[in-house]
């Protein structure tokens, strides 16, 4: 290859990768830009405010919904993150009865249209809540608790699929190589296995936080009364308008975000660094 | 390689032979709770083994579980309850009157008292997803104007409670169409007329109010069974797809008014609503079509196993009573079933037509047509292509 | 050594080996059960629940009567209207499938080319656009593509005239894309990633020229992601419902809508759980047939 060649495709390369984040980036600017806006009709600037985040932080209903969205898409993440790892790591390093039916399980929650899904959880629930009441006198009712049970069921599928990425291109033989020089199994899971495979489980974090975070429509049939999330109420508002307090909700959602991210990866960077470090000073292993 | 293919489909074979298995495994235990539904059946025929509540008039047993249409009651009604009373109201919202019921129907839903549209309330009465009023516990109820105690849905008005009705019409550019518009279907439905805003009307995204409204249009009723009328509504409206910036029923009044669209087709209360906040208001107007159209009502009702149904009584009731009624609707800008509450009204909105069209003989209700249903909607899903 | 005692140890050496195996398929086992058992309790379990619905009547009130058992929600599905709905959702994932492959496998290169703290910064930075709420991204479209708005202006200042995208074909294609980029750069990127740069110098030295290289080397071992990537953005395609409502103006069917219609429009819940069910089974198949043909597990 030539280098003005190179420099040629290294120049596409670049333009490309310009226009993607331009067009990632288009609507995110344009919600940022709006949240400021004083005029109520979308796409119409009318002057700078604030009052739509005054508004925000007024309103007890969004903060509620705020908070219940929150949580929930944190339980879910870290229940189907670790469940997700288990599962990818036992069809991708073991074979053992019934895999192959667990591996064709574990792809149905990717393709189930959600409002199939919304049915069939509201279903189930209120089926097994009537066994539940028949069989042992419980008294349970929908909330909370179903809204992360429905969630965790189809995240479990997303981040099994992305950490399996993972594991696939992965090198058994440094395990191996562990367990040879007597390393327990939690040890050399916990320092050779974890450490290779934690941009997938990041990566598979990622994806369940993202899909908790935006679902509707299973969430809008297993809540509960007042257990609302925020995309099921802005769904709601929706018939009146997406308003500007929506906007304003987007945006700190992104900042929150952007928070959460960057304390992950403090987090993961502190975490790798301790790792070494216990490496080296146990005589390691690597 | 073809080893390994037969696997993979042997795979599948045994996920389908373990679906099954899961299926006459669980025969045992599921048995009773699928049965369940099928159970209730022959209950839905009897309805009225569901008695009313033994509640007194403003009686309270707890916070209140209100399940409603978006943005549908004033704030200030809300807060006043909650200091008169001092229980809580927790609202959550729905967006269309299918989302809602089998929610309430799967039972266990929580709410206390449920805000469905006419046709909906005889589906929830018949399958006796909703309980009796106790009248007792509602003095209110006499406040009720004539023409909705009883209505045509409950006909013995012992189910529901009138909260709003409204009618569905077009909301017009006056601007671009001129003010001396036809003003019928014909402005969407007439291909001559409707050519000259191609792009820029929008229609419902609902099989009932938009094959109904060229029903209308044809001069059926627009609760036909009749399947030849029924296809050539469906005609019409797969032509006037052509001319059509979108089926749209959420943002038909902002795009109105943001003026990307000329005619919009929606509900009385949204466009005037949208309307009125826009500055340059006399640009703009809702027709009710000359041919007639949708008149509805939404309905306070009380799920079968509310868990407070006394304080949806004391709720209901205070909706009803005649002040409050009137700031209801002058709030929402739809149409109050509050005969009482006319002395507390605003008489310019009373005389308001968008809100009280004078001529209301040509308005239909929308009415559960039962096995029929999947007609209008795969007639809808054809018509768009 | 005898032929005696060379048989033994290869006998315990054999015994050993199959214990080994024993142990290492309950390994496996354990650590796939809790995850397994939560997806039969929660998913499977729910989900012949919907097969059973798919054998069950619709009452003249829309709700389901759990009697009468019968196939007529699957006979529906043979008529046109479902085959012409199919078509065109085959049709619009197709599109959006190669589009977004298009976009993204430059994208990912680039990505997979840069520093460690470039890379990991591109790739957060594709993802967080998905953070805000998935209506209010596609609302921000319609503002984006209708007329008057910030694309047609930029047309409009650079001579091209005003454009109105919104409502067509094409803005529900944008949105598409939008939707599921990241789907597919996240894959194609670990797989580019892995893929060893060696390869593709030495197959220049051999002369073989740009798209030769591409074609021989760079996609047969990118395939993977291509193929993982494809799935991930062609699978939620076929059922996207919002996206086609919002910026395509609902005017054409699709199986997305079609599905949501039957269980919220005409509360005909055995049509829509045959209709899911045909969808998957197809979809599942599909899947596995194409993972086989490229040979890779994901």
């Amino acid at each position: 290859m030539s280098a003005g060649r190179r420099g040629l495709g290294g120049g596409l390369l670049r333009f490309n990768g310009a226009v993607v984040l331009a067009f990632l980036y288009a609507p995110i600017i344009l919600l940022v830009v709006f949240s400021f806006s004083a005029s109520r009709l979308p796409g119409q600037w009318g002057g700078f405010t604030t009052e739509w985040y005054q508004t925000l932080f007024d309103d007890s209903r969004i903060q509620r919904t705020i908070w219940v969205s929150l949580r929930v898409a944190l339980v879910s993440t870290v229940i189907s993150t670790v469940l997700g790892t288990m599962s990818a790591l036992a069809l991708e390093r073991f074979r053992f009865r019934g895999r192959r039916v667990f591996d064709a399980l574990l792809y149905l929650p990717i393709i189930i249209p959600d409002v199939t899904m919304a049915v069939m959880m509201l279903m189930f629930f209120t089926q097994a809540f009537d066994l539940l009441e028949v069989v042992f006198g419980l008294g349970l009712s929908k909330g909370f608790a179903t809204i992360i049970v429905s969630h965790v069921a189809f995240n479990i599928a997303f981040v099994s699929v992305v950490v399996r990425a993972r594991v696939a291109g992965m090198d058994a033989t440094l395990e191996q190589a562990a367990a040879d020089l007597y390393a327990s199994r939690w040890q050399t899971f916990r320092y050779v296995t974890l450490p290779l495979i934690a941009p997938g489980v990041l990566g598979g974090a990622l994806l369940a936080i993202t899909l908790s975070l935006d679902d509707v429509v299973v969430t809008q049939f297993v809540a509960g009364p007042g257990s609302t999330t925020l995309p099921v109420y802005v769904f709601s508002l929706i018939r009146k308008g997406v308003t500007p307090t929506i906007n304003a909700v987007s945006v700190i959602m992104l900042v929150a975000s952007l928070i959460l991210v960057a304390g992950s990866v403090a987090l993961q960077r502190a975490s790798a660094a301790r790792g070494r470090q216990r490496l080296q000073t146990t005589g390691g292993i690597q | 390689m073809t080893s390994r293919r037969t696997t993979r489909i042997a795979s599948i074979l045994i996920a389908g032979s373990f679906a099954i298995a899961a299926c006459g495994g669980d025969d045992a235990a599921d048995a009773p709770a699928a049965e369940e539904p099928a159970a209730e059946e022959p209950a839905a025929e009897e309805p009225a083994s569901t008695g009313p509540a033994d509640c007194a008039a403003e009686q309270l047993d707890g916070d209140l579980y209100l399940y409603n249409w978006s943005e549908y009651i004033d704030p200030e009604l809300k807060t006043m309850f909650e200091d008169k009373y001092g229980v809580a109201v927790i609202e959550d919202n729905y967006d269309s009157n299918e989302a809602m019921q089998p929610i309430v129907a799967a039972g266990n839903s929580g709410y206390d008292v449920i805000v469905p549209s006419d046709y909906m309330v005889s589906i929830l009465i018949s399958e006796g997803t909703i309980q009796k009023l106790n009248k007792a516990a509602i003095p209110n109820f006499a406040n009720l104007d004539a023409q909705f105690n009883p209505p045509s849905y409950d006909p013995n008005a012992e189910y529901v409670a009138a909260y709003q009705w409204g009618t569905t019409g077009l909301g017009v550019n006056l601007s671009v169409v001129g003010d001396d518009v036809d003003a019928g279907w014909g402005l969407v439905f007439d291909p001559a007329i409707a050519s000259k805003y191609s792009g820029q009307i929008t229609l419902l995204n609902d099989p009932r109010e938009t094959l109904g409204a060229a029903l209308k249009y044809l001069g059926y009723s627009l609760n036909t069974t009749d399947l030849a009328q029924l296809e050539e509504a469906k005609a019409l409206v797969a032509d006037a797809v052509a001319n059509l910036a979108a089926f749209d029923s959420d943002q038909y009044d902002e795009l109105l008014t943001l003026g990307q669209t000329v005619i919009a087709h929606g509900y009385s209360g949204n466009i005037v609503v949208s309307i009125d906040g826009y500055e340059g208001d006399d640009e703009y107007t809702y027709i009710v079509p000359n041919q007639g159209g949708t008149i509805w009502t939404d309905n306070m009702a009380i799920p079968f196993d509310a868990p407070h149904p006394c304080t949806a009584h004391t709720f209901i009731n205070f909706i009803l009573d005649a002040e409050n009624g009137a700031q209801l609707s002058e709030w929402n800008y739809y149409g109050s079933p509050n005969a009482a509450s006319v002395e507390f009204m605003d008489p310019e909105f009373l005389a308001d037509e968008t809100v009280y069209p004078a001529d209301r003989s040509k308005l239909e209700f929308i009415t559960d047509t039962g096995d029929f249903e999947t007609n209008f909607s795969d007639s809808f899903s054809e018509a768009k292509g | 050594m005898s032929d005696a005692t060379l048989e033994q140890s290869r006998r315990a050496l054999g015994e050993a080996e199959r214990q080994r195996e024993r142990s290492e398929r309950r390994r496996g086992f354990i650590l796939a059960l809790p995850s397994f058992a939560y997806m039969v309790i929660f998913f499977a379990i729910p989900l012949v629940i919907v097969l059973v619905y798919s054998f069950a009547t619709r009452t003249s009130t829309g709700s389901t009567a759990l009697s009468d058992w019968n196939l007529d929600a699957y006979r529906k599905l043979g008529e046109p209207i479902v085959r012409n709905v199919v078509v065109r959702s085959v049709i619009l994932a197709l599109i959006t499938t190669l589009v977004c492959l298009v976009v993204a496998y430059p994208f990912a290169w680039f990505c997979a080319t840069r520093s460690a703290l470039t890379r990991n910064l591109l790739l957060v930075a594709v993802m967080i656009p998905f953070w805000t709420n998935f209506l209010v991204r596609n609302y921000a479209w319609r503002i984006l593509l209708s007329a008057g708005g910030p694309i047609s202006s930029f047309t409009e200042a650079i001579g091209l005239g005003e454009t109105n995208i919104l409502f067509t074909k094409t803005a529900v294609v944008i949105g598409l894309v939008y939707a599921y980029l990241p789907f597919m750069i996240l894959p194609l990127y670990a797989s580019i990633d892995r893929l060893d740069r060696r390869l593709v110098e030495a197959s220049s030295d051999l002369y073989a020229s740009g798209p030769q290289t591409f074609r021989r080397v760079v996609l047969p071992l990118t395939m993977p992601g291509v193929i993982a990537g494809s799935i991930l953005v062609f699978v939620p395609s076929m059922g996207a419902y919002v996206t086609p409502e919002l910026l395509g103006g609902g005017k054409e069917t699709l199986l997305g809508s079609y599905i949501v219609t039957q269980f919220l429009t005409a509360r005909n819940w055995p049509v829509g759980a045959s209709l899911s069910f045909v969808l998957m089974a197809v979809m599942l198949v599909s899947t596995i047939i194409y993972f086989r043909s490229g040979g890779k597990n994901l």
